[in-house]
């Protein structure tokens, strides 16, 4: 079993080329993905390798990107779009949420729009506005639409295979402050062994309370339960993966035992994933909880400037404040 | 050959009509026919293109039956509405010569993507007139496969298809379908007010720069609704085309002839590699811009009346007299032709079932979701709570 030590960005890179040599008709489409290899490098030596008829250097419209992948995907391809920031997706909104979504539904079945949207999201790299959003509850809103995101290398390589592998189109949340961390790689095992992509799993076993995040707050939150248990809480950290559909079975059987869960996101908190979960956990879980379901998220204001950003973004701190708080009810 | 396909190999063809100059005064209008049914033997087009038609006297009725034909169900439709049958319907009164011109023009390989107007071009491709009217009624939302059909849902949304149809087009390149005699070529429809759409724009660059094979193909009935023309463009919109790095035409869309000739060189031009074009029909919504609108709020009577005067069946049909092609025992039959199948319409719209409730929850995702499993779950045990449930 080959085994590797790759940043996450590096372990996207490696399952798009695989994913590129498995299936003749995925084809990469984006802004600067070609010669340059996208501006986080995610799509580096693709187009070497695979020629510009595979990766291909879009115009600069965003719409005109995911409407064009629309017509190749009824022509029979496999689009893998990358939209460049997660700012920068509205423009495409529109064929995104009229088209993208609901061609399978309109057509009665008869029509499958394979494609995956690659979008870098979240904060933390003291990035000009516009290149730090959260969109992730705009498309999990959005019925027809499926949504992961990854949390570590692992997770990068395999679930970007399977996203592309999949009928369904699912637009792919990378957690572009992770782009640079660490993890071991099995580069050979077979996608159909892997873990299911629409399924969240426990990052960290614990028995207090349950802190429930995705993408780039996985890693805050493992942060804050190995920071909780020098101080004797042992809390457990369920990874989401899948933000749409939602896989809850896990996070009910953990709050059953823990009786405690706060969700964490980047997103601002008012409508986010956070309220739905809150609300589906209460309802399955009421009996067992010693507290509300508390959030912590961003702020409801529009990204602030780099400078506030740690102020604005959940840390471990905030996380085991509210942490704290569940135990104070 | 699709059905009827004017394009196909035939013998006995007419002689030339008497050349002529163009009678339009209009030196920017591709026209082979004159609102008064005068043939124009050819016409030079802006890039020196000549563009003439070589009909069979067979193939001049044919389309002269397709013309009436399209006439007769769109006013069924209509009909249909106001009788409380359909939810809405988009009428292509006035429009039939620019879509079966275009749609004869497409050879049996080509794919199309309609607005929700194209019901003439739906027609001309083959495909049952009853398939876009689930949609209309209410029963569906499309519910065909494109392509199965080389006819793609209708779009409802403002020039979203003319991305689609351009990336199909890349799609066409890609798979190696272009540069031969029967190499593949695509066409997207499309009307004046979508010229104004960022999609509309931002597919013509795309087209440009990946050299795709595609027919931009606007109908301009001079409305978007209530705004005229002007309120979208300060020049012809043939001539946006320029600005994009492709030849733009613009044509008699009331003339059926002279629509053929125009589609079907820049869709063979598409198909020998030669890249994209866009082609202005420039013609009038007769009627509203769907059984919602009231015209009379935006338009004046002598306008209405001028276009009219150019009605593109009203100058087949004399053509066909004068040239004896077709006699009136011809025009009888094809009236009791196009009545015969408005009446089928008519009975299969109103056989059509409504759909079952939970059907709603069918075909979201190709493969399911567990949250949708659940809900559909429990609304069908909603419905078994009420007494006396058929479900």
């Amino acid at each position: 079993m080959a085994t590797e030590t790759l940043t996450l960005g590096k372990a996207l890179n490696a399952g798009l080329r695989k994913a590129l040599e498995n299936d003749p008709k995925v084809v990469i489409m984006g802004e600067d993905v070609g010669k340059l290899g996208g501006v986080f490098r995610i799509t580096d030596g693709l187009q070497k390798d695979f020629g510009d008829q595979r990766v291909i250097d879009t115009p600069l419209a965003e719409s005109g990107i995911i409407g064009t992948a629309v017509g190749l995907a009824i022509r029979g391809y496999r689009p893998v779009c990358e939209i460049q920031f997660d700012g920068f997706v509205y423009p495409a909104y529109d064929q995104i949420v009229s088209q993208v979504a609901k061609m399978h539904y309109r057509s009665r079945g008869k029509l499958n729009i394979p494609m995956v949207i690659r979008i870098p999201f979240g904060g933390g790299i003291g990035a000009v506005e516009h290149h730090s959003e959260s969109p992730e509850a705009y498309f999990a809103h959005t019925a027809g639409l499926k949504v992961v995101s990854c949390a570590s290398p692992q997770d990068a390589y395999v679930m970007i295979q399977q996203a592309i592998a999949s009928d369904d189109p699912i637009v792919f949340l990378e957690p572009k402050r992770r782009y640079w961390e660490k993890g071991q790689v099995e580069l050979d095992a077979p996608l159909s062994e892997a873990y299911p992509l629409h399924a969240s799993r426990v990052a960290r076993a614990g028995t207090d309370a349950t802190l429930l995040a995705y993408g780039p707050m996985v890693r805050t939150c493992l942060d804050a339960a190995t920071a909780a248990a020098e101080d004797g809480r042992n809390l457990e950290v369920i990874d989401l993966r899948t933000l749409s559909p939602l896989d809850l079975g896990v996070v009910y059987e953990s709050v059953r035992r823990t009786g405690r869960a706060v969700v964490v996101h980047e997103a601002p908190s008012n409508l986010g994933m956070g309220a739905e979960i809150a609300a589906r956990i209460t309802e399955e879980c009421f009996y067992s909880l010693e507290s509300p379901v508390l959030r912590v998220a961003g702020f409801d204001t529009p990204y602030p400037a780099a400078r506030v950003e740690e102020e604005y973004l959940p840390d471990l701190d905030r996380v085991l404040d509210a942490v704290d708080r569940t135990f104070g009810w | 050959m699709a059905k009827g396909d004017p394009g196909a190999p035939a013998r006995g063809r007419r002689a030339a009509p008497r050349s002529r100059k163009a009678t339009t005064g209009d030196p920017e209008l591709v026209q082979l026919l004159t609102p008064s049914g005068e043939r124009i033997e050819s016409v030079t087009g802006p890039d020196g293109t000549e563009y003439r038609v070589d009909f069979t006297d067979e193939e001049y009725r044919g389309l002269y039956r397709d013309l009436v034909l399209v006439r007769k169900l769109d006013a069924e439709a209509t009909a249909l509405q106001r009788q409380g049958e359909l939810g809405i319907w988009a009428s292509l009164l006035g429009q039939e010569a620019a879509q079966v011109g275009s749609g004869r023009a497409l050879r049996t390989q080509d794919m199309a993507f309609p607005t929700y107007r194209e019901h003439g071009v739906l027609y001309c491709r083959g495909i049952d007139p009853i398939m876009p009217l689930g949609l209309f009624r209410g029963v569906d939302q499309g519910g065909w496969d494109p392509n199965e059909f080389k006819f793609n849902m209708y779009t409802i949304v403002i020039g979203a298809q003319t991305l689609h149809a351009t990336g199909y087009a890349m799609g066409v390149a890609m798979d190696g379908k272009t540069g031969t005699d029967d190499g593949e070529a695509v066409i997207a429809y499309f009307g004046d007010g979508a010229t104004s759409q960022g999609d509309v724009n931002e597919a013509f660059v795309w087209a440009g720069v990946f050299n795709s094979p595609l027919v931009f193909f606007c109908q301009n009935n001079q409305y978007a609704i209530s705004e005229p023309l002007e309120r979208q463009t300060r020049i012809p919109l043939y001539r946006r085309a320029a600005g994009f790095g492709f030849p733009g035409v613009r044509v008699d869309g009331n003339d059926v002839l002279a629509t053929y000739a125009v589609t079907r060189h820049a869709l063979d031009n598409a198909r020998h590699g030669q890249g994209p074009s866009l082609i202005e029909a420039y013609t009038y919504r007769m009627g509203a811009h769907t059984t919602s609108d009231d015209p009379t709020r935006y338009r004046i009577a002598s306008e209405v009346e001028a276009w009219q005067a150019k009605d593109p069946i009203a100058r087949m049909k004399a053509f066909l007299e004068r040239e004896k092609i077709a006699d009136a025992g011809f025009f009888t039959e094809v009236d009791e032709q196009a009545r015969r199948e408005a009446v089928d319409l008519r009975e299969r719209v109103l056989a059509m079932p409504n759909p079952e409730p939970d059907t709603m929850f069918d075909h979201v995702y190709p493969n399911g979701s567990p949250l949708l499993d659940e809900q559909r779950a429990q609304f069908s045990r909603y419905l078994e709570s009420f007494e006396g449930s058929a479900h």
